[in-house]
């Protein structure tokens, strides 16, 4: 069951990652891959506040697996990101490439270490 | 003449600029700058159910099989994340073999965008994952790995990139071999 509920979250996740990524790219255009990084960093400061929940407060780490490895897992993504950053090289941009790379990595951790502290501070 | 001459050298500086900043050094002009750009439509290929649901199915399959992949090879929080690592290269690969051949196959409409959003957008943008691949750098500087935490990192960006350029190279080759001569 926890299986399925799983899964179910994660394709709900890459859903939304798709409606966010035109919706973000109707109202701004731009040749760096904003709403790619905002997915990845958003979706890594809410595994960071369920990782908390199952690590400082006792919760149940079925509520980890569905929201976390289903839904954040499914919303985010790695192989958009990489494939993003290869064609920002491949068109000459290579600051936007080296900066797309850069500021999804460190941001992401960031967000999701800020996720993980605040649920502890809690 | 010569009051022509500045105009004319202008145009061709202007361009030269314009081709050297944009498509003439790209060896992939034919790839979409970004796999889930909607194309243009009557309706926006996002407001449509039929997209979605070719999303959703293709999720479904991705998160399943990193479910069961982190299932079978879990991580402890202190060593090398190889479950998560492996399902972000080999996913990367993919997107960039699978992008590379649509785009050569065709534009981006029918079958082909179908393909697209259920085996692109959904299967290998849920099957590969950067909140994990974060939660998992976390854990290991949490637990005082900082060595394995920032070469986890560097090597899973720097892999992914390669793999996703491997990925378009060697479909651009199996196009090429099929190609007539």
């Amino acid at each position: 069951m926890i299986a399925i509920l799983t899964f179910l979250a994660g394709a709900s996740g890459a859903v939304t990652r798709f409606l966010l990524d035109a919706w973000t790219k109707q109202r701004w255009q731009s040749p760096f891959p904003m709403a790619t990084v905002v997915i990845n960093i958003t979706g890594s400061l809410l595994l960071g506040v369920l990782a908390g929940a199952v690590l400082f407060h006792d919760q149940s780490s079925t509520w980890q697996t569905v929201l976390g490895t289903g839904f954040c897992g499914g919303y985010t993504t790695f192989s958009t990101a990489s494939f993003e950053t290869v064609r920002l090289i491949q068109q000459g941009r290579r600051t936007l490439a080296l900066l797309n790379a850069g500021i999804s990595l460190v941001v992401s951790v960031a967000a999701c270490a800020a996720g993980l502290a605040l649920v502890w501070a809690l | 003449m010569t009051t022509d001459q500045p105009g004319v050298d202008g145009a061709d500086e202007g361009t030269a600029d314009a081709g050297r900043s944009t498509t003439s050094q790209d060896p992939h002009a034919e790839l979409l700058t970004d796999p889930d750009a909607p194309a243009k439509a009557i309706r926006p290929l996002h407001l449509r159910p039929s997209a979605m649901a070719w999303i959703f199915a293709g999720g479904i399959a991705g998160t399943a099989l990193r479910y069961y992949i982190e299932k079978a090879i879990p991580h402890d929080g202190a060593s090398w994340p190889w479950a998560t690592f492996l399902i972000n290269l080999s996913g990367a690969f993919l997107l960039g073999g699978l992008l590379e051949g649509l785009a050569r196959l065709g534009e981006d409409s029918g079958w082909r965008r179908r393909v697209r959003l259920c085996a692109g957008t959904g299967f290998c943008g849920a099957f590969t994952t950067y909140s994990t691949f974060a939660l998992e750098i976390v854990l290991l500087g949490r637990h005082g790995d900082f060595g394995t935490a920032i070469g986890y990192g560097l090597l899973s960006v720097a892999g992914g990139v390669i793999s996703a350029w491997l990925g378009i190279v060697v479909m651009a080759g199996v196009h090429r071999k099929k190609a007539p001569a």
